[in-house]
């Protein structure tokens, strides 16, 4: 089972980390049915919260790519941890 | 296609809030009689894969991109439930700390990636699966056309939502979106297929560990 988990991790990290700088920068296919059928400007500026991480880009960081990689890296080790956690709290929860 | 703030109106984001927070709820309560050792870890390591493969966009046809949505993968390897658990954790983080969906669009945004993407793309996986048994194809099969069916059945949910919401009308955004999400679905499917390949052909006791 650990070895399940350190391949598995080191993918999602060398996906986030390594990939992410290159995903395609196109509009999501909402996004785009938003642009072309009129109703993109209903979601601009009407974001009820603002959040630490915004579009995947680790603030203060220059780099574009460097960004996006470190927001990568940040979210999955998070991740990781908050639903290895829920799964130990719900467990935990039986005994 | 993780709605933004404002794509939705009052009435729309509180009733789908409600489902959502309910089934969440229910999926909860379900993991917490069935998970055993074996799923906490994969519970950690798919939530992790699938919000790394959602920051990956891929071009699809004319100027648009499309991710892995990963409903249909979680769900296959760990059940409907703990499915629907693992994307409402990828969807929530996405939301609060990455601005990725708005926060009155949770609730859709879970219902449609969660129950229609993880729970129900589970139910057509084990259908499709009954059906064609025996086939020595039948993982990638299975799992090709419930990842595409996933993705095309939450755009289609989602035009309904931007409809009853009055933001377009239901004739516009329902072959818009399913049109769309019909290309990347391709992508859904062949990821969906690959990594359920990879993963039974490494570990073929993870087919029989219990699906919660």
């Amino acid at each position: 089972m650990v070895r399940i988990v350190l391949v598995g991790l080191l993918v999602a990290v060398v996906l986030a980390v390594l990939l992410s700088p290159f995903a395609s920068r196109f509009p999501d296919g909402l996004e785009r049915v938003a642009e072309d059928k009129g109703f993109i400007d209903k979601g601009e500026g009407n974001e009820v919260i603002s959040s630490p991480i915004p579009d995947y880009a680790m603030p203060g960081v220059k780099h574009e790519g460097v960004a996006t990689s470190l927001a990568g890296l940040v979210g999955t080790i998070f991740i990781f941890g908050l639903a290895y956690g829920l799964g130990h709290l719900l467990k935990g929860r039986r005994n | 296609m993780h709605i933004p703030d404002g794509f939705l109106d009052l009435k729309t984001w509180v009733t789908l809030g409600a489902v959502s927070a309910g089934l969440v709820g229910y999926a909860l309560k379900r993991s917490s009689r069935k998970l055993g050792e074996k799923h906490i870890p994969l519970l950690g390591v798919m939530a992790a894969f699938i919000f790394a493969a959602q920051m990956l966009n891929f071009p699809v046809a004319g100027g648009t991109s499309g991710h892995f949505m990963g409903g249909v993968l979680a769900a296959v390897l760990l059940g409907p439930s703990a499915g629907l658990l693992v994307m409402a954790t990828v969807l929530i983080v996405q939301c609060l700390v990455f601005q990725d969906g708005g926060l009155t669009a949770l609730g859709a945004n879970v219902f449609n990636m969660g129950v229609i993407g993880a729970m129900l793309g589970y139910y057509i996986y084990v259908a499709l699966n009954r059906v064609m048994r025996g086939n020595p194809r039948v993982l990638f099969i299975c799992s090709f056309v419930a990842g595409w069916l996933s993705i095309v059945l939450a755009a289609s949910a989602c035009a309904v939502e931007l409809a009853i919401s009055g933001t377009v009308p239901l004739g516009v955004a329902l072959p818009a979106m399913a049109g769309v999400h019909s290309l990347i679905g391709i992508g859904e499917g062949l990821i969906t297929a690959l990594v359920l390949g990879f993963v039974f052909k490494l570990r073929p006791d993870l087919l029989d560990i219990e699906k919660i």
